[in-house]
């Protein structure tokens, strides 16, 4: 048993070949679930790794070191089309989880709340996994499979995401919960939309706590495309059966599906008053 | 076998330290227990309640979520660093003092921190700032807006305002007086020492083996074999090792939990067994390997399951699995009601709600001179020594109890937790014992606020004035008895409110499920019982086309008046002043909700108004206070405080009142305790009692003190007195004289003069239909608040707060405004966010209480309507804050939507169901 930070990705694929080894990087989810007592295995920190930590631009878009703390997104000059991000990363835990916990920890824990999941959809987010035998990209949908589950393979390192330019679009989110910080989402919608003249021109809505993975709603994207600005219709329940809410101790799967089609209207309104104040 | 850790340096408050952490370890332990900085608090070890807040290179962060090893050659700040050095933690840690921002203090270090890294950055911030900056730590005593108003007003510190501050004179701390806690000064710097703060280096560590299951028998496979096979540990303990009596209890009538469950748990998280080791090994200690077989049992988890037909018994003496019930009648009910005008009638249902103190219980136990010495949280130090003698067959004098500061009680730690493992460890292993309890085992084994299910009708005439009231409600107790009588019994007696009802009849069952222990929980069942009566006004108000406060009013208790058990006070009834003192908020939110409405579709306002009493001290019990005061020789003045500060002030109440009294300044007493040893019984913080008991028992000791010092130079009795270089100077209109105390002889405890004196008081015994004297004095309490609906989410926001308290006397205005505020954000949980479901939110992210940004601005009104009773007119004040809270905000939501919410908490999920059926899109 070892506690390895390692400095290079030679080292730690050395580390990660041994066995019973857990990867660490923020520490905010790994130790809530490692519990009180003390961890059994080896932990690899992948915090110091070269290239890990920092959002660079590239000429195929933006790269989020897997090391990148919230705080990171929130100190970062990102175009409007991140705003939805960078609202989560104002909302996620506390300060303290903020300047601890990564962005590439919150879709690795792949949990069906997890914040960061319905804005990286939106911006068509992919994910960078390192391995000796070289790097693959997934997209973000690809990449977590399920509750608590992702395609990441023994062996393998989450090294990045990759968001690719988008021109024109402005981001939003909502988060829905039980109070006023410090909170579990319900419910929660991102949105990105760019609008030409007072039309919505293109449209990504994804919502999370209200499936097994955060998921885009293609339905919803498809009834707002084209729509003027100034009069938005309302949400039309059947535009989100790919929803499947559950009833928990949070809400009703019935409470999650009407609050659902509300936060998608108001993210709505939000960013596109943002775009007309702009033009203005 | 494990590697042998590397070493780790970083710097810890300008310090080059060296540790070598385990793999896996977390900073907050490497801090606490290898470089001994126990300013770190630990609330939950999993980022909920940022209590073990510390900076690293300037940037808070939890100590708890951070492996040590990530410290590495960094800057790691604690409170305990920045109390040295730090200009801004100065004006930080004053101006927390002064607002009183610290009340049990144990998330004062995680806010410190997180308002210091604020205040680095953004010098002047608002209130909106604080609240993003300091939303990560949580606090259950202070409703957070003493801690934003602090600081707030440190940014706005600037040298002329200190400079002010220096010069003026330092106030004497008479009764009345706003000044800072007594015992601020430690909160503040992270040096007041909790629960788990004290265990010495090396102590040995307890970890228990609780029930997975609701029900559930055991066997254990072989214990010998399972402590051999595992070098690491020392010994064991169940059942077989209690030498004296398996059980405890609060009341002695119902003395059934055991120490160790012997055939059978009843509740999930129930004791088995408990295993003590060395704390390596205990820090990687599996209870999963532990021998137990346990064989599941049909469990009854409801009340309506523990009351079928056949349903499992919980103790086979209580038949229907009903411990007990209480009554009060008066008059015919059921003829009012019959005559009544007007009745409504509905059902009410409440969960279990947590206590959700901050620290969670924790101590040390050690074996010295051969007693045994228990160090650890407590609200009640003398019962703990009553129900130790009994558990370990001790003599009391063989036993010492030493509360350590408490991180947050609200009544669950009346009850021992942990005190007897910690005993029978350190009685064992002849070596400290150590254990703190983790958040999860904290919330599965202590107990809860009942959940109530209560059926109520209420009549009144066509004038407005009441005419029948009947109640009856089932409070489920969990497994064992704990204050659940006192819960049954305290019902019946407040269930009416502070109002003036003829025909009355309220009943109560206590009923045994398979579930933790409820038992007291700030109002002992009251703030169940007036969420029932305060929403049925609204409802006959509506009805007679009355205003709501106004209807109050007309029904309010007036002195002369008859209680519903028929007691009559002559004087100190304060509910129409507290009332009255509403009007002008009352009209001016019903016109600012009605302008808001008007203008919105989605969001929709309320104001809703609800008042409460509480009968201070035991029901009709004995309930005495003792407080001792010495002077030595040199002129100091010692005062024997054994009542326990909980955070909630008595150190300085108590203080107060003792050196008013005596005719000295509160910082020339200097206070003991509490300490079985060396404290006569302060008697349990609970039931509003220490201001108004104790207070007394403080007052007539001082009285004692004064009349021995005026007697010996035969003084007039408002001489003043001087203490100063083991000479009393009394100074009368007759002139100086000196007592020389240096010509006394001293007795064994040093003392040259010494008073003790005590107070209990006068009740006398409720007959069969709950008829007599429960209560030497009731405080009175209402509540205002204004609430903003999101109908399309269904989420409430309170406003604004007004909440005027009938106090009496106000001994320290400043310590009532942050009951009054603490109060006010648990009841706003408790209305809106709380509930307690066993296995499923045992933890402070599932358990959702009030942050930073969930408690809106209070405007606190004090009414001084003294007592005769009180020590200079006080009233106690601690639970009614939070009874008319719950449903002032019920009421608000009433009167926003025309919804009305008959459970709580009213979850937005809960609202909009609610909403939708009332047909809003």
């Amino acid at each position: 048993m070892a506690y390895t930070a390692a400095k290079s990705l030679d080292e730690a694929f050395a580390v990660l070949a041994g066995s019973n080894v857990a990867i660490i990087a923020g520490g905010t989810d790994w130790f809530p679930q490692a519990g009180d007592r003390l961890t059994a295995k080896s932990l690899l920190d992948v915090n110091d790794l070269p290239g890990f930590r920092g959002i660079t631009r590239t000429d195929a878009g933006w790269r989020i070191g897997a090391a990148t703390r919230w705080a990171d997104i929130t100190a970062a000059d990102l175009p409007p089309a991140f705003d939805g991000l960078k609202a989560v990363a104002l909302q996620v835990g506390s300060i303290q989880i903020q300047n601890t916990g990564t962005v590439a920890g919150n879709l690795c824990n792949a949990s069906p709340a997890a914040d960061g999941v319905p804005p990286l959809l939106t911006l068509n987010a992919r994910v960078e996994l390192t391995s000796p035998a070289g790097t693959r990209i997934l997209p973000l949908a690809d990449f977590i499979t399920g509750v608590r589950r992702t395609a990441l393979q023994p062996g393998e390192l989450v090294s990045a995401i990759l968001v690719p330019h988008t021109t024109g679009a402005r981001g939003g989110f909502l988060k829905l919960g039980g109070r006023a910080y410090l909170v579990i989402s319900i419910a929660m919608v991102a949105a990105l939309v760019r609008c030409d003249a007072g039309v919505i021109t293109d449209i990504r809505v994804a919502v999370g706590s209200c499936s097994p993975v955060a998921c885009r709603l293609p339905r919803v994207e498809a009834a707002y495309l084209g729509q003027p600005t100034a009069q938005l219709p309302p949400v039309d329940p059947d535009w989100l059966t790919d929803l499947t809410p559950i009833s928990d101790l949070r809400a009703s799967a019935d409470y999650r599906r009407g609050a659902v089609a509300r936060l998608i209207e108001r993210v709505l309104r939000q960013i596109t008053h943002a775009e007309d104040q702009r033009d203005v | 076998m494990y590697d042998t850790p590397d070493t780790v340096d970083f710097h810890l408050n300008g310090q080059m330290v060296q540790v070598r952490p385990e793999v896996g370890e977390r900073l907050s332990h490497s801090l606490r227990e290898r470089l001994a900085a126990r300013e770190v608090k630990v609330g939950c070890n999993a980022g909920d309640c940022g209590a073990c807040t510390v900076l690293l290179d300037g940037q808070p962060v939890c100590a708890c979520l951070v492996p040590t090893q990530r410290a590495t050659g960094r800057r790691v700040e604690t409170v305990a660093g920045l109390a040295a050095r730090d200009p801004v933690a100065l004006a930080l840690s004053e101006s927390f003092q002064d607002h009183q921002a610290a009340q049990c203090g144990i998330c004062t270090p995680g806010m410190m921190m997180a308002a210091t890294a604020l205040l680095r950055v953004v010098p002047q911030p608002d209130a909106a700032q604080v609240q993003d900056a300091l939303a990560g730590v949580l606090c259950r005593c202070t409703g957070y807006r003493k801690i934003i108003d602090a600081v707030v007003a440190a940014g706005q510190r600037d040298q002329a305002a200190h400079a002010v501050r220096e010069g003026k004179p330092i106030p004497t701390g008479a009764v009345g007086q706003a000044i800072p806690r007594v015992d601020g000064k430690a909160k503040v710097a992270g040096t007041e020492a909790f629960g788990d703060d004290l265990a010495p280096a090396g102590a040995l560590v307890v970890h228990v083996i609780r029930s997975p299951h609701p029900r559930a028998s055991f066997t254990f496979g072989d214990l010998n074999a399972y402590l051999a096979a595992h070098p690491g540990l020392v010994t064991l303990l169940t059942a077989a090792d209690v030498p004296g009596r398996n059980a405890f209890g609060v009341i002695p009538a119902y003395v059934d939990q055991p120490v160790f469950a012997e055939t059978e748990a009843r509740h999930r998280g129930e004791a088995v067994a408990a295993v003590i080791g060395h704390p390596d090994t205990m820090a990687r200690f599996d209870p999963a390997l532990f021998p137990i077989q346990w064989q599941p049992l049909p469990a009854v988890e409801t009340v309506a399951a523990a009351l079928a037909d056949n349903a499992p018994l919980l103790h086979p003496n209580r038949a229907q699995n009903i411990m007990c019930g209480g009554v009060v009648r008066r008059g015919d009910a059921d003829a009012a009601l019959s005559r009544a005008d007007i009745v409504v009638e509905a059902h009410f249902d409440s969960g279990f709600v947590e206590h959700a103190y901050i620290e969670p219980e924790a101590g040390y136990a050690v074996v010295k001179d051969g007693r045994v010495e228990v160090y650890a949280c407590t609200q009640a130090p003398m019962m703990d020594l009553d129900s130790m003698a009994e558990i370990l067959a001790l003599p009391r004098a063989q036993i010492r109890i030493v509360p350590t500061a408490v991180g947050g009680g609200f009544g669950s730690k009346l009850d021992i937790s942990l005190q007897p493992y910690l005993a029978l460890g350190a009685i064992k292993t002849g070596k400290p014992v150590r254990m703190a309890y983790s958040r999860t085992e904290s919330m599965q084994s202590t107990t809860k606020r009942h959940p109530s299910s209560i059926h109520l009708r209420i009549g009144a005439m066509n004038d407005g004035k009441l005419c029948g009231f009947d109640f009856q409600g089932d409070f489920n107790t969990g497994a064992y008895a704990s204050w659940g009588p006192t819960v049954a019994n305290r019902v019946p007696v407040h269930a009416s409110g502070p109002y003036l009802i003829a025909d009355y009849l309220a009943r109560s069952r206590a009923i045994h499920t398979h579930n933790p222990s409820s038992g007291a929980f700030r109002g002992f069942g009251v703030p169940q019982s007036a969420i029932a009566q305060e929403s049925l006004f609204d409802a006959l108000a509506d009805r007679l086309g009355m205003d709501a406060l106004e209807f109050r009013i007309l029904n309010a208790l007036q002195n002369g008046q008859p209680t519903v058990c028929g007691q009559v006070f002559t004087q100190g009834v304060g509910i129409g002043a507290c009332l009255t003192a509403l009007r002008p908020a009352w009209a001016a939110a019903k016109a600012d909700c009605a302008a808001f409405n008007a203008g919105n579709t989605t969001h929709k306002r309320g104001v809703g108004v609800a008042a409460g009493w509480y009968g201070c001290g035991n029901t009709s019990l004995p309930n005495p206070s003792t407080i001792k005061a010495g002077i030595r020789a040199d002129g100091t003045i010692v005062l024997h405080q054994g009542a326990t500060d909980i955070g909630q002030g008595s150190n300085t109440v108590i203080s107060q009142i003792f050196a008013t009294a005596l005719g000295v300044s509160v910082h020339d007493v200097q206070r003991i305790g509490p300490d079985t040893d060396h404290t006569p019984d302060g008697g349990k913080t609970s039931a509003s009692r220490q201001t108004f008991v104790s207070g007394n028992a403080a007052k007539r000791t001082a009285e004692a003190l004064r009349h021995d010092i005026l007697t010996r130079c035969n003084a007039a009795g408002d001489a003043a007195l001087h203490l100063h270089n083991g000479v009393i100077s009394v100074t009368d209109t007759a002139g100086t004289h000196d007592i020389d105390l240096t010509t006394l002889a001293p007795d064994a405890e040093g003392y040259v003069l010494r008073a003790e004196e005590s107070y209990d008081p006068p009740t006398r015994p409720l007959d069969a239909n709950g008829q007599g004297v429960p209560y030497a004095q009731f405080g009175y309490a209402a509540h205002l608040v204004v609430v903003e609906v999101d109908t399309e989410l269904g989420l409430v926001r309170p406003l604004h707060f007004t909440a005027a308290h009938d106090v009496g006397r106000a001994i320290n205005p400043l310590l009532v405004e942050g009951q009054v505020h603490g109060g006010i954000a648990q009841g706003l949980g408790m209305a809106l966010m709380e509930e307690y479901i066993p296995g499923r939110t045992e933890n402070l992210h599932d358990y959702l209480i009030p942050t930073i940004g969930d408690i809106s601005p209070i405007d606190t009104i004090i009414i001084e309507e003294p007592d005769a009773h009180g020590p200079y007119g006080a009233k106690g004040l601690g639970e009614h804050v939070l009874i008319p809270t719950a449903p002032a905000i019920l009421n608000a939501i009433r009167h926003a939507t025309g919804v009305v919410m008959t459970r709580v908490p009213v979850t937005p999920s809960r609202l909009r169901a609610a909403l939708k059926e009332a047909g809003y899109v």
